[in-house]
């Protein structure tokens, strides 16, 4: 099993914390997805963060901030520091983004903040396209983790470019790899880990189903399913019908 | 948040200057909101804001400003203070 920065984690589902009817369905959902990692963010105090915090503390799962919104690499720079201060953690969820359209990062604010970042000890989960380039200009800055999106943010497309992410898983045997983004339905889980990926990273798909909890549940029986498949060594696909029952002994009728 | 005080964080306004509001004070914004404080740092800002003890972290001017660093953090008039706390995010 491929570690975070030295953890290993007790389920493929990275879950997040934003969009759902309520605080209550939220934790809910948390439990029956049994997800071992909560996103979370920082804005403006408000009132109601500290009652945010309380409830993500209960879950009782490890905790990955995110630079989300943030535009470039100064901005993304400064919320991952005061993320590390306020969250108590050295992983940062980094976000560049660098079209409003489709929130696809911005490879060169990324790798950017990812070298400033990971040079102060920060352990930088960047969420990046499926670029192998990218991907390894990533690693070069320091990130131990890459987490390519399947589709863009919210859109619930699944995988747009499974040739483009088993390049990736291929091209990086030793780094852990998360589809992070663009989930919609647990299939696309399954697929993912299918693929060989790590984990998975959602918040929509779950949060705005009619049924939150029990999708968060549907995404975490799916997930298992892909990883064991995974581990199972599926069988190569062909063109040409072969058949499974035995030739061999047939009646000539 | 406009205000008629950080435009290059000149005052261009009598009234912004003493007691206009009845507080007094340095004219800072502070999550994008005009306020004046009374104290001349970062720590003491918050304190008088409200979030002594809450569980934030600060930037000024888009610097990232240690818990550590704040009382040494002296404040000057138009500096942006931004307090950010824990919030939902995918």
């Amino acid at each position: 099993m491929r570690s975070f920065y030295g953890q290993q984690l007790d389920s493929p589902l990275m879950l997040g914390t934003a969009q759902y009817p309520s605080p209550a369905v939220m934790e809910a959902a948390f439990r029956a997805s049994g997800a071992s990692v909560a996103t979370v963010s920082l804005r403006r105090e408000q009132g109601g963060g500290q009652a945010f915090w309380d409830i993500v503390r209960r879950l009782g799962v490890r905790v990955l901030p995110n630079t989300a919104g943030c535009h470039g690499a100064r901005e993304a720079i400064t919320t991952a520091r005061m993320a590390r201060e306020l969250f108590r953690t050295d992983w940062i969820k980094l976000e560049v983004i660098g079209d409003d359209d489709t929130l696809q990062p911005d490879p060169f604010g990324l790798v950017e903040a990812a070298e400033v970042l990971a040079g102060e000890g920060f352990q930088v989960f960047p969420y990046t396209t499926e670029d192998l380039v990218l991907a390894r200009r990533l690693v070069d800055a320091g990130c131990r983790v890459l987490m390519p999106w399947g589709a863009p943010i919210g859109s619930g497309l699944g995988l747009n470019n499974p040739y483009g992410l088993r390049a990736l898983r291929a091209a990086f045997p030793d780094i852990p790899l998360v589809v992070d983004a663009g989930l919609g339905l647990p299939n696309h889980a399954a697929r993912a880990m299918e693929l060989g990926f790590d984990a998975v990273l959602l918040n929509t798909a779950v949060a705005q189903a009619g049924d939150p909890v029990a999708m968060a549940e549907a995404f975490a029986l799916a997930a298992r399913a892909g990883a064991l498949a995974a581990r199972a060594d599926p069988m190569a696909p062909r063109d040409m019908a072969v058949p499974s029952t035995p030739v061999i002994g047939k009646a000539w009728l | 948040m406009k205000n008629d005080l950080t435009d290059g964080g000149a005052v261009t306004s009598a009234a912004a200057i003493g007691t206009g509001d009845g507080t007094g004070g340095l004219p800072i914004e502070v999550n994008g909101e005009p306020r004046r404080v009374a104290a001349g740092t970062v720590a003491g800002a918050l304190e008088e804001l409200g979030w002594g003890t809450a569980r934030v972290a600060t930037a000024l001017n888009g610097e990232f400003v240690p818990a550590a660093a704040r009382a040494g953090r002296a404040l000057a008039r138009g500096d942006r203070l931004e307090v950010l706390a824990p919030m939902q995010g995918g």
